[in-house]
């Protein structure tokens, strides 16, 4: 059966960390950082990269629209 | 990953209609994903030279700096008859407000009820957090019995401060209304519907056919003194018993209430 896998890239200085997005991952792939971008805010990133499958859940759950979702079929 | 992220294998990314500006709004309001749906759902139409927005007085007072459309600015709660003034000058062009329940629902009854009466062929999206988010959680029309907030600190008490009121359902008896729906955007699920609710109602208008009014029951996780995690968590526990989620008028007919 073909798999998906799938990455995020997240806007770092535009991150308003609210984990929103973490708690809407079925994959739990998203988790916060310990680092902080520019305004103070624990951004996301993807912890466990491997599990994403770019079901842009988080993408479209994001109040500010930092995530973008890119998506391959692999079999 | 490196060969995951390319420009070929890209499924979601912010739309071009939203600007660079970073959002005012606190970190996971509301506000912030329904501008972006609205603006997706201008974008599939290829409708972003036609549409005129007006931005209301309330959280969402910088619209125009958030969405690229053309823009507005109304008085508090007049942008209903902002919005009507601007589509009977031109109206083949999209019209829609945006606006909060403390402009919607409390000061800007009268514009809201005579405009949707009229059937005037505007968009109406009101944003209900059951709160004033911008100054600082006062109690609103739309606050909850037993609900604190900063002007309600023991909690809205309907003998003394009277009960909420839904006028999402009070306008759908209007015979003005073509489709008045709620929806949610604190979920995956409800975002994807919330979106399809949102084209529908423009191309109602496209259509001419009358006012189309869509609710959302947001968060104001600053305002009610939650992590937005938990303030989703309580709004699908409180918020949506009262405010029950579905559409309530398609078509000019009532399915429900």
């Amino acid at each position: 059966m073909a798999k998906a896998r799938g990455a995020i890239v997240v806007d770092i200085e535009r991150c308003k960390g609210c984990q929103v997005c973490m708690v809407n991952c079925p994959t739990d792939t998203i988790g916060m950082a310990v680092e902080v971008n520019g305004k103070g805010y624990h951004y996301a990133y993807m912890e466990n990269p491997e599990s994403c499958t770019g079901c842009t859940n988080c993408a479209v759950v994001c109040p500010d629209g930092v995530i973008t979702v890119y998506r391959v079929k692999q079999n | 990953m490196k060969e995951i992220t390319r420009e070929e294998n890209l499924v979601y990314r912010r739309t071009p209609l939203m600007t660079d500006a970073t959002l005012s709004y606190c970190p996971g309001c509301g506000h912030g994903t329904i501008h972006r749906l609205i603006m997706e759902v201008v974008e599939e139409m290829g409708i972003q030279s036609e549409t005129i927005g007006v931005a209301p007085v309330g959280c969402a007072v910088l619209a125009y700096d958030f969405m690229d459309v053309d823009f507005s600015q109304a008085a508090h709660g007049r942008a209903p008859a902002v919005a009507t003034g601007i589509k009977r000058l031109w109206p083949d062009k999209f019209v829609f407000t945006y606006q909060g329940d403390g402009d919607l629902a409390a000061i800007g009854t009268a514009e809201t009820i005579h405009a949707c009466n009229r059937g005037e062929n505007i968009t109406i999206f009101f944003v209900n957090n059951g709160i004033y988010g911008m100054t600082g959680g006062q109690m609103a029309p739309t606050t909850l019995e037993g609900m604190k907030s900063s002007t309600s600190p023991y909690g809205r008490n309907n003998e003394t401060m009277g009960p909420p009121y839904k006028i999402t359902e009070l306008i759908a008896q209007l015979s003005g209304t073509y489709y008045v729906t709620r929806q949610a955007v604190h979920k995956p699920g409800p975002v994807r519907k919330a979106k399809k609710a949102i084209r529908k109602a423009l191309e109602i208008q496209k259509e001419k056919k009358g006012i189309s009014f869509i609710e959302f029951v947001s968060n104001c996780n600053s305002g009610w003194k939650m992590t937005p995690n938990d303030s989703n968590i309580w709004m699908e526990e409180h918020m949506f018993p009262f405010y029950p989620m579905g559409d309530i008028k398609v078509d000019g007919k009532l399915v429900k209430g």
